[in-house]
């Protein structure tokens, strides 16, 4: 019973992640209905600033405040991967708006390719450590271990959801992006400014993306230039289980694919008589996507995607 | 040369072109290999590669499905001729056994992985091809494990050459009195195969299924109302692609006589397809032309940026791999952008690209 509260609660940390990135997938999906491959490296370059800003900073002075560290990286990383987020869509999807959706797609592929390649020149090949400077406390809950990092990656995570959702329900501009995702064209015909409104959608994902690998690196440790890649596939799969298009189902299907990645991870050895490892943990995002797909295939909370055009 | 697949009566200067090019094809290997054997090798793997990416361009220049794990194939292929022919499992079956049974599984393989996403638009597919390609790898690379099916990450080593009874591919021996190498050999198998299935897209191109292909890549819901059975008309797509890809791979295996999991990255799953959109979606002699381009890059990077390199900073500051993958992903968003049909494309695909017509295909 302690190792399935202990699972619960790194799945319940890991989800937080995974729903702060799926809200930028599905935010872009909704608006312009494209699949935004290069999120998950705009996650990364946030992890990658963040984690050579802490190193500096505690390089030039080891007496450093953890506070200041993780303020100061999120200064940086932010409007870094929100001029990252803005540039590709001005740069590289706007044209193509209006082309067939392969082509959109193969550019978002491409966008992502510059992006972790851009970030290997910069940064290098090779795992980047998270300075020590955060000394977690240690919480006995019911028989398993909650550290602070992890609640407050949690806390921080609803915060900032609990924000954009007010964002999009009680302000104009969260009105306008409601009205661009379910008619662009009428939408412009009220008056709507669809450019802004589709910019302030990748601003706004990205922001999230660069507080989501602050998150992953301080909880890891490390940062590597191809970590966007898997991290993006999963968020997309949590997009996709809670209904793409959908915000709340983006933060519900995050948490619960966190939750389900690690009980699998758990118990997948006790289930398979050893035959399969932890190691797997990757391959049960993908699971839970393919079933979802086959299955429900407009996620939970989502409405019919089939052949929404 | 594309007019080969439109006429059937070939005129004077088409037969001299085609002459033409059978000679450089002939002698190519000898011409190169005059400045090293290495440069065969190179060769071959273009050849490779445009096999791979004739095989991708089925599935996403003809039929318009986006397929970003197609490495995956090439990875079963690979891994197929490994197991039946190395003494990782005391195997050696002979080539003709081997090769239709990785191309059938790779076929397998193929519709396993299209079925779930019939129904659904292209974008998933996209997402649960790159996944499955990533999955692929991850089972290579621990399956070895409680049983050792793949050996890890170490891979399989001292695979059987390609031999066809007592002609070993593997080896150099005299024919004819001209020395024959190892690699000259595979050239010309690899030719063979590469011609054989540049043959066989032509042929499906203009066929029945060619355009059953071509009508759900523009409008699915119109031509299923046209009787075209897409859900099997997709899945014959994925699994002839996926087959091209399974032999490529085999032919890996035999030529390398080594396969780790580390072959089959996603890094490789984007370079084919960056192959395919290059040189134009859809049409074969664009394809084969990118296939080449793209293949031949790394050794011109390796050639002329690296000593650029030193002559400039002294050292090697970027290396030819990032440059590699970072020119793949530039080119990839430019062609899009500006040339969206890609360097060679095919008439029909080249009015649909730019007619905008606002709401775009199907795919």
């Amino acid at each position: 019973m302690d190792i399935f509260i202990q699972q619960l609660i790194n799945g319940l940390t890991l989800g937080s992640v995974y729903a702060l990135v799926a809200l930028g997938y599905t935010m872009v999906y909704g608006i312009i209905g494209l699949i935004n491959f290069a999120h998950g490296d705009v996650v990364m370059i946030g992890a990658m600033a963040a984690t050579m800003i802490a190193t500096a900073l505690v390089g030039g002075d080891p007496t450093v405040s953890a506070f200041a560290v993780l303020a100061v990286g999120l200064l940086v990383a932010v409007p870094l991967c929100m001029a990252v987020g803005w540039t590709a869509e001005r740069v590289a999807y706007r044209p193509l708006r209006r082309a067939p959706r392969l082509a959109a797609l193969i550019t978002a592929i491409g966008v992502s390719i510059i992006l972790q390649n851009l970030a290997m020149m910069v940064w290098g090949r090779n795992y980047l450590n998270f300075p020590q400077v955060l000394e977690p406390r240690v919480f006995e809950l019911a028989g398993a271990r909650m550290t602070s990092l992890q609640m407050a990656i949690v806390l921080i995570a609803a915060l900032l959801m609990g924000a954009l959702f007010a964002v999009v329900h009680k302000t104009r501009l969260g009105t306008a992006m409601r009205a661009t995702a379910q008619n662009r064209e009428v939408a412009g015909l009220m008056g709507i400014n669809i450019n802004t409104v589709i910019s302030a959608a990748f601003l706004i994902g990205s922001a999230l993306a660069a507080i989501a690998g602050m998150m992953v690196t301080t909880y890891y440790g490390v940062a590597q230039y191809t970590m966007g890649f898997l991290l993006g596939l999963k968020a997309f799969t949590a997009a996709v289980l809670g209904g793409i298009g959908n915000m709340v189902g983006a933060m519900a299907g995050g948490l619960l694919l966190g939750i389900i990645e690690s009980l699998g991870a758990g118990y997948i050895g006790d289930l398979t008589g050893g035959f399969l490892g932890s190691h797997y943990q990757d391959v049960f995002a993908f699971v839970v996507l393919v079933a979802v797909l086959i299955f429900r295939p407009s996620g939970l909370l989502g409405e019919r995607v089939g052949d929404r055009a | 040369m594309s007019n080969t697949t439109h006429a059937r009566s070939f005129s004077g200067r088409n037969l001299l072109g085609i002459a033409l090019i059978g000679v450089v094809l002939a002698v190519l290997p000898f011409m190169l290999g005059m400045a090293g054997q290495s440069w065969v090798r190179i060769l071959n793997f273009a050849l490779l590669y445009v096999m791979l990416a004739l095989g991708l361009n089925i599935v996403v220049g003809f039929a318009g499905l986006l397929d970003l794990g197609y490495i995956a194939f090439y990875a079963v292929g690979a891994y197929t001729w490994a197991l039946l022919a190395s003494p990782h499992f005391g195997l050696h079956l002979p080539f003709w056994a081997i090769l239709p049974i990785s191309l059938g599984l790779a076929c397998v393989f193929g519709v396993l992985l299209g079925a779930p996403t019939l129904k659904l638009r292209g974008d998933y597919l996209a997402i649960v091809t790159l996944g499955f390609g990533e999955i692929i790898r991850i089972f290579l690379n621990n399956l070895n494990a409680p049983i050792n099916i793949t050996n890890g990450p170490q891979g399989i080593n001292r695979i059987d050459g390609f031999a066809i009874g007592e002609f070993m591919f593997s080896r150099s021996e005299r024919i004819f009195g001209m020395r024959f190498t190892s690699p000259e050999k595979y050239y010309y198998l690899l030719l063979a195969i590469t011609l054989l299935i540049i043959f066989v897209c032509m042929r499906l191109q203009n066929s029945r299924i060619g355009r059953a292909w071509e009508a759900i890549r523009e409008d699915e819901v119109a031509a299923k109302a046209m009787g075209i059975n897409t859900r099997n008309i997709k899945l014959l797509a994925f699994a002839m692609g996926a087959s091209f890809g399974g032999v490529a791979g085999a032919m890996f295996a035999a030529m390398q006589g080594f396969v780790s999991p580390e072959s089959f990255s996603l890094t490789e799953s984007i370079s084919v397809l960056c192959m395919v959109v290059l040189g134009g979606m859809g049409n074969i002699p664009g394809v084969i032309l990118g296939a080449v381009l793209l293949a031949a890059l790394p050794e011109f990077l390796r050639a002329v940026v690296e000593p650029l390199q030193r002559l400039i900073f002294g050292d090697v500051v970027l290396d030819p791999e990032g440059i590699r993958m970072l020119l793949f992903g530039l080119a990839m968003v430019c062609v899009m952008l500006f040339r969206p049909a890609g360097l060679w494309p095919s008439a029909l695909r080249k009015r649909e690209l730019t007619g905008a017509n606002g709401n775009g295909g199907g795919a």
